[in-house]
């Protein structure tokens, strides 16, 4: 198949995929878990996608993605809360000192950048690690800014160990689109229209990033990362410079984390440090592995599944019924989160490619699939 | 003499902590000396075996119970690796790292499930939580007998592991894993008998670990686990004098950076407190990542070369 057939196909089957989600925007009422799922879903795809970056494509075992996170939520959060609220959210200080704010995409973007101005810090020293040494050193550089942000004499700034609220997220986005006339007589004759935008707003977002991510990973950094995974001696032998790929992935990684993050923010509509800690690092790598290490579209599959089966579908594993059968003593609170993680350990005990493995989606693959079994029946046919 | 008195507390306080990591960090010295795995799921074990000393002190006098938990916990250590890392020991060190996280992961739901998320609150053990005062400090006795305990444990595993059988198999099999399996060492019994000595190690340390604590949480396992694998890194990893100091240090460090604001206050440096307790978990790390950089092998680690 020629490459401009399946970018073809590949237009084709996003088309589709957003027209899923307007259809289902028209029927479904915007309360359903399933725009939830998409919404945190498309959210976590990209970190995801981003860990993949450093573990999967680059082999680096850098488990710091939920401090990149944090720093991006915040960054995001403090250049966005209105000027007016901030002497309601920093109560205990004054009201914080800075009094300015920045459009939201502007702030998205500062947030990728706070994100990567650390990584480049912090990778200076630690990317000279090795593997394990390398994931325990990022792990704990989490925790150390998971520390600096609680810090009381930050809290001008960052609030200290209290929440940050009031900033602009998905939903009161698209609600303040109601003070323009021609959105306002669009939402009031048809309202499923704004549940389908404040969807599709994480999507397309993280679907811009991850195409980035694609665009890096298959081209020639993409292919040096690639060596330096399979063979960091010979790469290095080949004339890749390891220092300086090795901190181009992890910075990128970083501000997409950081990008990430700021969108999480976006999708809770408050954040705290205290919710970063290394589980949700452990959350991301799962859905990595879940996915497949090295494999995009698998991390994306990978996180659609984790978020909708620990959300949406194992929900009655915690309130009582699940599956028509009703046991209170059995399914109750925290039950699914063992179940869910009796699943991850099969996972990666026994089948530990995950969902895709190295390999990325492939349209024509999948019809292929399909083929062959028609070839058998008319082979045996004719004998 | 009153900055000895007015640091006392801490540093006391931070001996104990100290001696309760480096039981911990035994436990991952020696797993990563033989399998090259961080064994994140060893924190959660230490865990595991505070809230079985909860469960069990309900129906059984302590005498039952002490011994209970420790042969529960030393199986629950040898199931998680027979069941978790030795189907993945031919695979790539990252899956079997991954492993060990999903097995963290586990440990923690099944925990999460059984408490309710609710705090349980930890059996007092008649006489090592007595109340005692050293000087101008009050302290529970398990501080005095923490360190002793510690030291008495560690001197009879060097001893095991200087001049027993065993012993002599698993520094072998840190050194080389398939040559020795060539010499007719068995080294899944090898690699079993090190998750065992472990998980004694870490059920003692939570006995005297969560003494001090007022209760049990599903994650309160984690920090002091990652701590004490710092403290296994700056000792130098795979050596257990190693990991015992690196223990200590970073104990009573931790437990002067809680008690620093007091300290400065008291002398004069600043006047209002910083807050710098915050900083005491990140200290460790701070820590971890200076070692590392500047003398990678720790303390008493070999050095190793990389080879083609």
């Amino acid at each position: 198949m020629s490459k401009k057939k399946k970018n073809l196909i590949n237009a084709a089957l996003i088309f589709a995929l957003l027209l899923i989600v307007l259809i289902f925007s028209y029927f479904l009422p915007s309360s359903s878990m399933l725009f939830v799922v998409l919404k945190k879903g498309a959210i976590y795809a990209l970190i995801a996608v981003s860990m993949n970056l450093l573990n999967g494509f680059t082999g680096l075992f850098s488990l710091g993605q939920a401090g990149f996170m944090l720093i991006g939520a915040y960054t995001y959060a403090i250049f966005t809360i209105p000027v007016a609220a901030r002497t309601q959210v920093y109560q205990y200080f004054d009201g914080g000192i800075i009094q300015f704010t920045v459009p939201v995409i502007v702030a998205l973007i500062l947030a990728g950048l706070a994100a990567a101005v650390f990584a480049l810090l912090i990778g200076l020293p630690v990317l000279r690690l090795k593997s394990d040494y390398l994931a325990i050193a990022t792990l704990g550089f989490a925790e150390i800014i998971r520390a600096i942000f609680q810090w009381n004499e930050l809290g001008p700034i960052t609030n200290g160990s209290n929440m940050l609220k009031m900033f602009p997220s998905f939903d009161s986005i698209v609600k303040d689109l109601n003070n323009v006339p021609f959105f306002a007589n669009l939402f009031s004759t048809a309202p499923w229209i704004e549940n389908f935008l404040i969807t599709m707003m994480p999507i397309l977002l993280s679907g811009i990033c991850i195409a980035v991510i694609v665009l890096l990973i298959n081209s020639s950094y993409g292919r040096a990362f690639k060596a330096i995974r399979d063979d960091e001696v010979a790469a290095e032998a080949m004339g890749i410079n390891l220092a300086r790929h090795k901190m181009m992935s992890f910075c990128t990684s970083a501000f997409f984390a950081g990008i990430g993050g700021a969108m999480l923010a976006m999708f809770q509509a408050t954040i705290q440090a205290s919710a970063f800690k290394s589980g949700m690092t452990y959350e991301i790598l799962l859905i990595v592995v879940l996915g497949g290490i090295g494999s995009v579209t698998g991390s994306c599959i990978g996180s659609f599944l984790f978020i909708a089966a620990s959300e949406w579908w194992l929900r009655g594993l915690d309130s009582g019924k699940f599956l028509g059968i009703n046991a209170p003593g059995i399914f109750r609170n925290g039950f699914r989160l063992v179940v869910f993680s009796i699943i991850i350990m099969c996972v990666v005990l026994f089948w530990r490619k995950g969902i895709m493995g190295d390999k990325e989606f492939d349209f024509e693959r999948m019809i292929g699939r399909f083929k062959p079994k028609k070839k058998k029946g008319e082979v045996s046919g004719n004998e | 003499m009153s900055f000895l008195s007015a640091n006392l507390p801490y540093i006391l306080s931070g001996i104990s902590v100290g001696g309760q990591y480096a039981l911990i960090a035994i436990g991952y010295t020696m797993v990563y000396g033989i399998l090259r795995l961080i064994n994140f799921a060893h924190g959660d074990v230490f865990m595991v075996a505070g809230l079985m000393m909860v469960y069990l002190s309900s129906w059984a006098p302590l005498y039952v119970t002490i011994p209970l938990v420790i042969i529960l916990t030393v199986l629950l250590g040898f199931i998680i690796e027979r069941a978790a890392y030795k189907p993945l020991r031919s695979a790539p060190r990252m899956s079997i790292m991954i492993s060990a996280i999903g097995v963290s992961y586990l440990l923690q739901n099944i925990s999460l499930y059984i408490t309710g998320g609710l705090n349980k609150n930890y059996p007092s053990i008649p006489w090592i939580s007595d109340t005692i005062t050293i000087g101008t400090a009050v302290t529970k006795r398990v501080t005095l007998i923490t360190p002793v305990l510690t030291i008495v444990l560690v001197i009879a595993l060097v001893i095991l592991i200087k001049h027993t059988k065993i012993g002599m198999a698993m520094r072998a099999v840190s050194r080389d894993f398939e040559t020795s399996q060539l010499m007719g060492i068995k080294v899944d019994s090898v690699i079993s008998s090190t998750f065992i000595i472990g998980s004694l190690l870490a059920a003692i340390g939570s006995m005297l670990y969560f003494t001090n604590y007022p209760g049990v949480v599903p994650n309160s396992g984690a920090m002091p686990g990652l701590k004490a694998f710092v403290a296994a890194v700056f000792g130098g990893i795979g050596s257990i004098p190693g990991a015992v100091v690196g223990a200590f240090i970073i104990g009573i460090c931790e437990n002067i950076i809680k008690g620093l604001d007091t300290i400065l206050v008291t002398s004069g440096v600043i006047k209002n407190p910083l807050g710098l307790a915050t900083f005491s978990d990140a200290f460790t790390f701070a820590l971890l990542i200076i070692i590392l950089i500047v003398k990678p092998t720790g303390l008493f680690g070999e050095k190793k070369t990389d080879k083609v």
